[in-house]
């Protein structure tokens, strides 16, 4: 279901014009990532009580993009199911967002894997190591600019002899 | 994939008399390829770190590479328990993103199976909790009906296993009549067995003592820690999404959402025998009230694969079939973005999909739900004993190739 008016009106009457779309049903707000926590905080008191994901594109060489990385926030009411998608642009020069995990215990595993794949770091996430890739490893790969096929990190781990395993 | 200890636990003075266990990657009772590191004080596990990545295979970058008809066959893999379901889902997300909206028979062939994939992936579930505390019955009288659902996707598509089954705009195969009466069949003769199942443990002291009070989750915390299906259900969440927001034909059909208020392993095990009486009357609705017409959508839309028969037969269906699959063809996408969810047997089970205009996905993103509800682990299991674990890990239903992906 996507968000109701008065959603979207008492978030245009705390954060001031915001850039809403809609597609499919699916409605989007884009914030800055210094207005983010607020936003989410703001959210959840309003009765997002459930973070449904957390994910990110990488735009480069997408038709049209001025940002590099869109974080991707989707929230849902468990009540009147109510959804909203949250979008947050980041670029290299500053790939740091605040993290939800003061908000919701559930954005823990969630973030990790969006810094394991992309590299953007969330300030304040109490435990952000890479969760899917081992730890030696020094790309990201799901960004763009990583290859589907050919050589790389996994061809330069240590030999691990048997007498030393 | 690593097990340093998270800054917030560091090893003390106090604390290095605890034992720690390795359990998994390989161990039979994990059911697939997860490790957990336990810190033990005696047999109560004070701590658990979950350490995953073992099955990590780029299915998400995969999905930045292969169409939107290629890409059902990886689905298949994410949840190999119910992977009908996944197809549902990724088609269901792909459909949103191309805004096709799919004929009435096609929408309730898609409910007959993604319910059928429910009650094979809770028959797999409350067997394997049953198998972990020792109840080696009650997990062959699951399996052996899990095959008879097999059976009934073998008849309907060719495969048991990696069904496949769903296209952009339509399916593989119309349903058969051949189908629909060993639907029926299993219909009609699979609560019979359900009864048993339920004698067999509902009240058996050894299992209610293994399973009730382990493993507790209140439903704020639920909602706190991003879970959803069974597992919130249990903790006393009403959110279901075939009720609460009716995609395919669950608008039409009467059924109950299945809660239960403790929260414990039991419960879990319990709202999912329910939920599997729930979707044999969904299949039992719907199997007796699939419309007639088309399960593709026209060609006129230029999305569904034309039949083998077609194209190999007709000119008019080589073409239809050349202008889809060749890479510079293909399906018109916007450059938009949309995110679609079902109600797996697992919890949401949803795609967010970037489109970019061409024939394969910019962004391939699913929601997994086992995934979220692994990160509960270590908070379920803390205080609880050594044994408590596969009760634990059963009753989440962690399925490993979609924990990973």
């Amino acid at each position: 279901m996507p968000a109701t008016p008065q959603t979207l009106d008492a978030l245009k009457a705390r954060f001031g014009e915001l850039p809403t779309s809609e597609f499919r049903g699916d409605t989007r707000v884009v914030v800055g990532k210094e207005r983010l926590l607020e936003l989410m905080e703001f959210l959840r008191s309003a009765g997002f009580d459930l973070l449904v994901d957390v994910t990110c594109v990488d735009y480069l060489n997408y038709r049209g993009a001025t940002d590099r990385f869109g974080l991707v926030y989707l929230l849902a009411n468990t009540i009147t199911s109510e959804r909203l998608t949250v979008r947050c642009y980041v670029n290299e020069s500053g790939l740091r967002v605040p993290s939800l995990v003061p908000l919701w215990s559930g954005a823990n595993w969630l973030e990790r894997e969006v810094y394991d794949m992309f590299g953007v770091a969330f300030d304040g996430h109490p435990d952000l190591r890479r969760i899917l890739l081992p730890e030696e490893f020094t790309a990201f790969p799901l960004r763009k600019d990583y290859p589907l096929q050919g050589r790389g990190e996994r061809h330069n781990f240590p030999v691990l002899l048997r007498s030393q395993a | 994939m690593s097990v340093v200890a998270p800054p917030d636990r560091p090893p003390t003075s106090e604390t290095d008399y605890l034992w720690t266990l390795n359990f998994g990657p390989q161990h039979p009772a994990t059911h697939t390829t997860l490790r957990l590191v336990l810190k033990l004080d005696g047999e109560r596990v004070v701590d658990a770190l979950p350490d995953i990545g073992y099955l990590h295979s780029g299915f998400e970058k995969i999905g930045e590479h292969l169409d939107y008809n290629q890409y059902v066959t990886v689905t298949d893999r994410m949840n190999y328990i119910s992977p009908m379901a996944n197809n549902v889902a990724w088609h269901g997300a792909v459909e949103k993103l191309l805004g096709i909206e799919i004929t009435p028979r096609c929408k309730y062939i898609r409910t007959i199976i993604a319910e059928l994939s429910r009650i094979s992936d809770h028959l797999l579930c409350t067997g394997a909790i049953g198998l972990d505390v020792g109840a080696f019955t009650f997990f062959l009288y699951a399996f052996y009906q899990r095959e008879r659902i097999y059976n009934i996707f073998e008849t309907l598509c060719g495969a048991r296993f990696t069904n496949s089954y769903t296209r952009v705009g339509g399916l593989m195969y119309d349903i058969t009549p051949q189908v629909v009466t060993q639907i029926r069949d299993f219909v009609r003769t699979f609560p019979e067995t359900l009864d048993d199942m339920e004698r067999l443990l509902n009240k058996n002291r050894i299992f209610i003592d293994r399973t009730k009070g382990v493993g507790l989750l209140t439903p704020e915390e639920a909602t706190n820690w991003s879970a959803t299906g069974p597992v919130a259900r249990a903790s006393g969440v009403t959110r279901d999404l075939r009720k609460d927001e009716p995609y395919l034909a669950y608008g039409d059909l009467d059924f109950k959402v299945c809660c239960a208020r403790a929260g414990d392993c039991f419960a879990r095990y319990y709202v999912r025998m329910a939920e599997i009486r729930e979707s044999l009357r969904i299949v039992q609705q719907a199997v007796e009230n699939i419309p007639s017409g088309p399960f593709n959508v026209g060609v006129d839309e230029r999305t569904t694969l034309p039949s083998k028969r077609d194209v190999y037969q007709t000119i008019e269906g080589t073409i239809t079939h050349f202008e889809l699959v060749m890479w510079n063809r293909g399906f018109v996408v916007p450059s938009e973005e949309a995110y679609a969810a079902i109600e797996a047997p697992n919890g949401e089970l949803g795609f967010y999909l970037s489109g970019d205009g061409s024939n394969v996905a910019y962004r391939a993103r699913c929601r997994p739900p086992s995934f979220i509800h692994f990160a509960l682990f270590p908070k379920l299991i803390k205080g609880h004993t050594l044994s408590d674990v596969v009760a634990v890990l059963g009753s989440l239903n962690i399925i490993a190739a979609e924990l990973d992906r």
